[in-house]
């Protein structure tokens, strides 16, 4: 069956739809500003975006390049300074659900966006935290948005810059981290959740004409899949009409 | 009241010296290019850039070959990818190689607070279960002397000297920025030196009526810089918009260290300052990136003479 959307397409409309009912959210440009801005047009009307940059609801006029453009502030509901933005609206707990991504997971939910390799000697040198490590660290949920790739998806991080359940005993309260860390991961071919109890990667749902043996092949350990594997639901004419036309018209993020 | 006004040129020869610890902030926004193209052009040496996001404006000073050290939080060109001429000093130590401190932004933030307020630390609920602390050993851990609880510290941040773009100022240098505030402030009260570079240059009337919008004191300013459109390719809010285009052409040009030589040679080297730089530009590209009006509805501050 040939498919009317792209694998971004679907990205962008599932983790829309995921922040129903949400209130704040932490965004960062590419997929996550789209599906962002999706929502707040669908299933979250009162949802506000702030950037790290130092923006309290942001209206943009145009897609974003980086989480500082100029469209983000003219018309957003207050500007602060950057310890304002860290220290109360994120530290002070103000801060519902935050996107994050990174160039390796592992089953945990932990992120590596700083080195491949070795830091001192790093075969490729990423881009480092940024605010990543305490926005994974104060959010109350983390929504990763991520490509799946065999590469991506790691027994061993090679740098661990944010905490997700850290470890087997998944214990973020014993360490005092605020939030409750990673919920969600959502990627080109299926969604993955966290278990309650073990705190670790459960494959959730598959997007269709996506097989359970192409998603375990992407991952670089032995799976978790839920007992009720459930099929993700395509985008819908309504989504896809308000993306394409409203929300990136040129289509950067198709 | 001292006239602190000066040519960008004086500003640098006078405040930046070889193995200074220099901040040239600004968060998308505001980030001074034209300061550093004069570093560049005075050739300085063995500086210790600081920065949160050394953007495209370190990753030409580091292939200038003016830094030893960097101090940052975000090593990218944001919204597009790598920065090569950081990746190559760190890869490979071309054109020399570059000692990193690494931190995470509310570090970094937290560090020119410190700075600002003379204080010994900045504690922040960051840096648990990262790797992060293992890489430097700067950020450590206090015990809270009201509980049990452990909380991550960083130190302050003082700057040698810290060039700060903002919209306007006037010639004793009481400086006002809108948009993006990025950590402006804080690196301006950290640093031991302070070099505002702004669009435009206003009487002190237009300051004192509107007392809210001054970031900046003249206090802690030791020279103003009249620079229009100073921070291109980066933006200032309502004067012009960022240059996406050139910040996707630079992941080109960077990508080999021959077209990067080419482009300082000709856009740094081939310039004697910020004016002809941006005659260079040319009209049609000045006019391109002016934003359309979005005025504010003025404030009544009320007059208390009576």
């Amino acid at each position: 069956m040939s498919q009317d959307y792209t694998p971004s397409e679907m990205m962008i409309v599932t983790a829309a739809r995921a922040l129903k009912g949400v209130r704040t959210v932490f965004v960062g440009v590419g997929l996550p500003n789209s599906a962002c801005n999706l929502a707040r047009r669908t299933v979250a009307p009162d949802l506000e975006l702030i950037y790290e940059s130092g923006i309290y609801g942001a209206r943009p006029a145009r897609l974003p390049l980086s989480i500082g453009d100029p469209t983000l502030i003219s018309g957003a509901r207050s500007i602060c300074s950057m310890v304002d933005l860290f220290g109360l609206y994120l530290q002070g707990g103000r801060v519902e659900v935050a996107f994050l991504g990174g160039a390796q997971i592992d089953r945990f939910g932990n992120l590596n966006t700083t080195v491949i390799g070795d830091w001192e000697h790093p075969e490729v040198r990423l881009p480092g935290s940024g605010g990543a490590c305490e926005i994974a660290t104060n959010a109350q949920r983390i929504f990763v948005i991520m490509r799946l790739k065999r590469r991506a998806f790691v027994e061993k991080l090679h740098f661990r810059t944010s905490p997700g359940h850290l470890d087997e005993s998944g214990d973020r309260r014993r360490l005092g981290l605020p939030g409750a860390g990673p919920q969600l991961i959502v990627t080109d071919k299926c969604v993955f959740r966290f278990d309650e109890e073990m705190r670790e990667m459960t494959l959730e749902s598959l997007y269709p004409g996506v097989s359970l043996s192409e998603v375990e092949e992407n991952v670089g350990w032995d799976l978790r899949v839920a007992p009720d594997l459930q099929q993700a639901h395509s985008p819908a004419r309504g989504e896809l009409r308000l993306l394409r036309e409203d929300l990136d018209p040129q289509g950067l993020y198709r | 009241m001292p006239d602190k006004l000066m040519g960008m040129e004086d500003a640098i020869a006078t405040h930046v010296h070889d193995g200074d610890t220099v901040a040239i902030e600004g968060f998308t926004s505001c980030i001074c290019f034209a300061a550093a193209h004069e570093i560049m052009r005075q050739r300085r040496r063995d500086l210790t850039l600081c920065r949160m996001t050394p953007d495209l404006i370190y990753d030409q000073m580091i292939a200038a070959g003016c830094a030893r050290r960097m101090v940052f939080s975000y090593l990218g060109n944001p919204g597009v990818g790598s920065l090569y001429c950081v990746r190559r000093a760190v890869e490979d130590g071309i054109p020399r190689p570059i000692e990193l401190e690494e931190y995470s932004h509310f570090g970094m933030v937290g560090r020119y607070t410190a700075g600002a307020y003379r204080l010994p630390f900045f504690p922040l609920r960051s840096y648990k279960g990262s790797d992060l602390p293992r890489v430097n050993a700067r950020i450590s851990y206090v015990k809270s002397p009201y509980g049990d609880e452990d909380i991550a510290v960083v130190p302050p941040l003082n700057p040698d000297v810290a060039i700060v773009h903002a919209s306007r100022a006037d010639r004793q240098g009481n400086t006002q920025l809108w948009g993006l505030l990025g950590v402006q402030k804080e690196v301006a009260f950290a640093a031991e030196r302070v070099v505002v570079v702004v669009e435009e240059i206003v009487d002190e009337d237009v300051i004192r009526s509107d007392p809210n919008r001054t970031v900046i004191p003249d206090l802690v300013v030791d020279a103003v810089v009249h620079e229009p459109y100073g921070a291109h390719p980066s933006y200032v809010q309502g004067y012009y918009d960022r240059d996406n285009a050139f910040y996707l052409r630079w992941y080109e040009i960077s990508k080999d260290p021959a077209s990067t030589e080419a482009w300082l040679d000709e856009w740094v080297y081939g310039v004697r300052n910020r004016s002809e730089y941006v005659e260079k530009m040319g009209v049609e590209m000045v006019q391109q990136l002016r934003p359309g009006d979005a005025w504010a509805e003025a404030v009544n501050y009320g007059a208390y003479d009576g």
